[in-house]
């Protein structure tokens, strides 16, 4: 298990859960952030941050701190 | 009678939902705000089968969590208002994270119809959706159709009109939680049941599953009831009953539990192809935001909407200038010469017609952004440039507004509503004004033609860099000390890429157009007439000095000199041109002089010089036959425009008096001290004054006050010319006066349009203090600190 923001462009996996219980949080859950979702880190901005991740079939982007409170495997 | 029916339109952003209301309601649609928030409203009525179907088009949101303005508003509708049903578009492309939104609406016990949208691209993605199946098991109709293509808009009518008189056959669900979060929704429900005015407003199961996931707005509802206590610890005790047998916030379970009802039902009733091929839009997204083209397209994008903007309005922008021009003259020529007149010209077609003058350019503007929206770039320009903006407190969507601001402040403003944030949406709006717009352009002209000239494009160029620096300093500044926190999540959809309809793009651009008229237009008239009446009024103060006296005294030795030559002609002054000889010169003199100018600007330099030829053989000719006459002509001739010059410098000089001595011109004077510690004199408290109205107007005030008549602001050669020889100036001035130019308080119709936006007077207020005193205080140190250094 790892965060999403630890991933690099290619990797693939499926989302555990969402910590915290804030707005960022309630907005992943809304986005489909779930657990047992499929997704695929996409790529990184051309400045490196935000990233763009490929999750039930849509392109999803997200900085890299909102990225750290999602846990993968 | 017709019978009616009301209902609202949902869907996620990117649905297609525009384009299916489009379908709907044809022309018939009323835009407007919804009530205390900048989220628009847009209504439509349509008639169908001896139907009267009022189509309200909430707007485009994931989720009905209280996250945003847009949620709160969707929501509230359909409890509040409760319309007869939920016309949900869901793009079947995009199937999961869409129906997420419909759970939601059936959470609320409110009656839904799917419109299973761009069901084409999902065909060819090689989906295969089972529609009647899905609405078995949704208990809601399902229809397929092409928003774009208008396809499936009748079906979706039957469909409507089908579940309004409840024909559809089909039993109604409700979505399954599953066995451990179902039991505590009932007994939450069950104490809420016991206060028989909230469950007369609101499903009782809906606020069940919104107290479990910690909604703040219904909590504040609850908190109304009498037996709030009762139910806020009955829920904090499911809530831990639940995270400690499951190990899981309640909030994230319930999510989950929408989410695993979604799976089911796409497993059931979609077929997807075994490989996924990488769609168009995939490929081209891969080139549009790669690391390396990323930017360079970025930069050349924005480029070509400006480009669009500004180059592609100007044939429009040409036909409003001379359409208020022709209206101008034509005004002056029917209202006799007065204060009626001035007021109808200079008051009322000047004002609003310099305002009205780029509504093509705003227009323009709208249509670019339209086709930037639609295609799906907008959203990638923000995820490209969030990381700089990003350092400075801003939102990565912050640039658009910056970018536009290039244009007009006014319509920078109104694009700030792309912001989710409330906060974000201030810094922006609050350092938009730093800028340079297109109307300041012409006060950097006149100071460094006359100061800069050599290195003019460097000069100008810094000036830009200068104000853009301000607003990312000042947007940091407001982050930290005044509207703390993270500026909002960027957790955000990047869309498909489409090809936009050019319906759909003009419909965007025309509303908001439209709203930006409304919006400036009324204001506009009053403070142009307040403005017009402060330079005007009092017609006739004190002069200084006598100006009528001294022009008929012009006139009168102009008469008296005159005289003898109309007696040489056996003719009197009056009369002079139409005496026969006189004529005979003036034919030849005249006639001659235009061919001669006209062969000149032409640059046939041979033809000039064979009629200059012609023109002094012909001459001799005459004075070979009236030599006395051709004495006198030539004097009158040097007389005439010689008197013209001197009255026209004592009207300018006047004009220049009329303007000091006028209401405005005293307040100038008045705020003047305040000004002298940046090195400025009267005449530019005024023209800084003048420049509320419309920052252009500081040119020609400073014009009028130089005593150099009507000055066009983008041709002061003249004006430019007085400044160089005026002691008082000096380039220190010159920097410090365009320094200050760059921070103070936006034009009246920018303002005007910040308060409409912002929504307070607070904010107003503070929008005009901050940008005044930080551009009097810039400028002091800059205007102080050069005098130390010597500069001045």
């Amino acid at each position: 298990m790892s965060k999403l923001s630890e991933l690099t462009p290619g990797a693939k996996g499926k989302i555990v859960k969402v910590k915290g219980r804030d707005a960022i949080h309630r907005r992943l859950l809304d986005m489909g952030a779930v657990s047992g979702t499929p997704f695929e880190v996409e790529k990184k901005a051309p400045l490196g941050d935000p990233i763009q991740i490929k999750i039930m079939g849509y392109h999803l982007s997200l900085r890299k701190y909102e990225a750290e409170t999602i846990i993968v495997e | 009678m017709a019978k009616t029916l009301k209902i609202a339109l949902a869907g996620n952003p990117n649905s297609g939902k525009t384009s299916i209301f489009n379908n709907l309601t044809g022309a018939r649609q009323h835009v407007g705000n919804w009530p205390g928030v900048t989220v628009e409203k847009k209504e439509g009525k349509c008639k169908y089968n001896g139907y009267e179907i009022t189509v309200m088009d909430l707007p485009g949101t994931y989720s009905l969590t209280a996250y945003s303005m847009e949620e709160l508003v969707a929501r509230d509708f359909v409890i509040k208002e409760k319309p007869d049903m939920v016309v949900d578009i869901v793009d079947a492309s995009n199937l999961e994270r869409n129906l997420y939104l419909t759970t939601q609406f059936m959470e609320l016990g409110a009656k839904v119809v799917i419109a299973l949208n761009m069901s084409d691209v999902a065909e060819k993605d090689g989906m295969n959706i089972d529609a009647k199946k899905m609405s078995q098991l949704l208990g809601a109709s399902v229809v397929a159709t092409i928003g774009n293509k208008n396809k499936g808009t009748k079906e979706l009518l039957d469909a409507v009109i089908e579940t309004a008189e409840n024909k559809t056959g089909l039993e109604e669900h409700q979505i399954v939680y599953g066995k451990e979060v179902d039991p505590e929704i009932e007994k939450i429900q069950s104490v809420i049941s016991e206060d028989s005015t909230l469950v007369s407003q609101y499903s009782s199961h809906w606020l069940a599953i919104k107290l479990l996931e910690g909604d703040e707005e219904v909590i504040k509802v609850i908190e109304k009831s009498p037996i709030s206590d009762e139910i806020q610890k009955a829920v904090n005790k499911r809530r831990e009953y639940i995270e400690y047998h499951i190990g899981e916030d309640s909030e994230t379970l319930i999510a989950d539990q929408r989410y695993g009802f979604i799976r089911g039902l796409a497993a059931e009733t979609v077929q997807r192809p075994e490989l996924e091929r990488l769609s168009i839009s995939d490929k081209i997204d891969k080139v549009i935001t790669n690391r390396v083209l990323g930017l360079p397209i970025f930069l050349l994008i924005m480029y070509a909407l400006l480009k669009f903007t500004f180059s592609g309005s100007e044939f429009m922008v040409g036909w409003f200038e001379g359409f208020f021009g022709w209206l101008g003259d034509l005004s002056t020529e029917l209202i006799p010469e007065g204060l009626a007149q001035s007021f109808i010209v200079d008051g009322i077609i000047g004002g609003v017609g310099g305002v009205l003058g780029f509504f093509p350019l705003v227009l323009f503007l709208f249509l670019g952004i339209a086709i930037l929206e639609d295609s799906g770039y907008m959203a990638r320009g923000a995820f490209v440039m969030d990381k700089a903006m990003h350092v400075f407190g801003l939102h990565g969507k912050s640039f658009l507004p910056l970018l536009i601001g290039m244009g007009c402040t006014v319509p920078a403003y109104m694009a700030s509503r792309t912001l989710e944030s409330k906060k974000d949406r201030l810094i922006t709006m609050l350092v938009n004004g730093f800028i340079i717009c297109g109307a300041k352009v012409p006060i950097y002209a006149l100071f460094i033609g006359a100061f800069f000239f050599k290195a003019g494009a460097t000069v100008f160029f810094l000036f830009y860099l200068l104000g853009v620096a301000f607003a990312m300093i000042m947007a940091k500044v407001f982050r930290i000390f005044m509207l703390p926190g993270e500026a909002a999540p960027f957790v955000m959809e990047l869309p498909p890429y489409r090809v936009p309809t050019i319906k759909g793009a003009f419909i965007h651009m025309w509303e908001r157009g439209w709203m930006y008229l409304r919006k400036a237009g009324t204001i506009i008239l009053v403070v142009a007439i307040l403005i017009w009446l402060g330079f005007t009024f009092p017609q006739e103060p004190k002069y200084s000095k006598n100006y009528e006296t001294m022009a008929s005294q012009i006139e009168e030795s102009y008469a008296q000199q005159i005289a003898p030559i109309a007696e040489g002609f056996g003719s009197d002054v009056d009369n002079i041109k139409e005496n026969e000889i006189f004529a005979k010169f003036m034919q030849v003199d005249s006639g001659f002089s235009d061919a001669i100018e006209e062969g000149r600007l032409e640059g046939k330099n041979e033809q000039y010089s064979t009629l200059e030829r012609e023109k002094n053989k012909s001459f001799e000719t005459l004075r070979e036959t009236y030599p006395e006459q051709a004495r006198l002509y030539l004097q009158y001739m040097s007389l005439t425009p010689a008197k013209d010059e001197q009255l026209t410098a004592i009207e300018n000089a006047m004009a220049a008096e009329q303007m000091e001595k006028s209401y405005a011109g005293r307040i100038g004077h008045f705020i003047a001290p305040f000004f002298k510690p940046l090195g400025f004199d009267w005449r530019s408290s005024i023209a800084l004054l003048a420049g509320f109205a419309a920052k252009e107007v500081v040119v020609s005030t400073y014009g009028t006050l130089y005593s150099l008549g009507e000055t066009d602001p983008e041709e002061a050669g003249s004006l430019r010319e007085a400044f160089r020889k005026d002691p008082s100036w000096s380039p220190l001035k010159a920097v410090t006066f365009m320094i200050f130019c760059l921070i103070y308080i936006p034009c009246f119709v920018a303002t005007v349009v910040f308060h409409k936006e912002a929504g307070s007077w607070k904010w107003t207020g503070f929008l005009i203090f901050y940008t005044t005193a930080l551009a009097w205080i810039i400028s002091f140190i800059v205007y102080q600190g050069g005098m130390l250094l010597g500069l001045g």
